[in-house]
């Protein structure tokens, strides 16, 4: 059984690093923050098989730790680039 | 008889993987940002939820199923929160333009 989780855990591990291809592609900025938003889910994914397979319950302490801060990530990105919006609207005519 | 739990534990690990490649290749296919949001919300809600719906029966009855279930929910809230805030980013984005 473990063998077959390890597995699993690697092929979402493949599939998540190749979703990572959008972060170089872009081309906007809130695509490379979803390509980042989906490493943070497939993160978590991983590590919940890889606890599963070595039978190591505090792995999931982690898993759940970058859950929190894959939603953190997500909701400061847009913070900021909401804040960046405002400014570089009036800006575009100069003083 | 134990293998019960097993079958099921690989049917529902496989189609939560099948769901996470899935996502990641709208994230790649797809032609513009929404469409590519929908591919990423898929690939967090069903392939999370049908992986953590695998390991319930492997992990220990009452706090580990608890914990797994609330790693799930709590993926669940901010990975909504999340796909309505870039959405909205998007379309003043696109407004601006």
């Amino acid at each position: 059984m473990s063998s077959f989780l390890i597995g699993a855990a690697c092929f979402v591990l493949a599939a998540t690093a190749l979703g990572l291809l959008r972060i170089l592609r872009g081309p906007g900025d809130a695509d490379r923050m979803m390509a980042a938003q989906l490493l943070g889910t497939g993160g978590v994914a991983t590590l919940l098989l890889l606890a599963a397979a070595v039978q190591s319950p505090a792995i999931v302490d982690v898993a759940l730790l970058l859950a929190l801060l894959a939603a953190f990530a997500s909701v400061a990105f847009v913070n900021s680039a909401s804040h960046s919006q405002v400014k570089a609207s009036p800006a575009m005519d100069p003083p | 008889m134990t293998a019960v739990p097993y079958i099921f534990t690989v049917i529902a690990i496989s189609a939560g993987a099948f769901f996470f490649l899935a996502g990641t290749v709208g994230l790649l296919r797809f032609p513009d940002t929404l469409t590519r949001l929908h591919a990423l919300t898929k690939a967090d809600n069903l392939g999370l939820g049908l992986i953590v719906f695998g390991l319930l029966p492997l992990v220990e009855w009452p706090f580990g199923a608890f914990k797994l279930i609330s790693v799930w929910l709590l993926l669940q809230l901010s990975g909504s929160i999340v796909a309505q805030l870039i959405a909205n980013f998007v379309r003043r984005e696109e407004a601006h333009e």
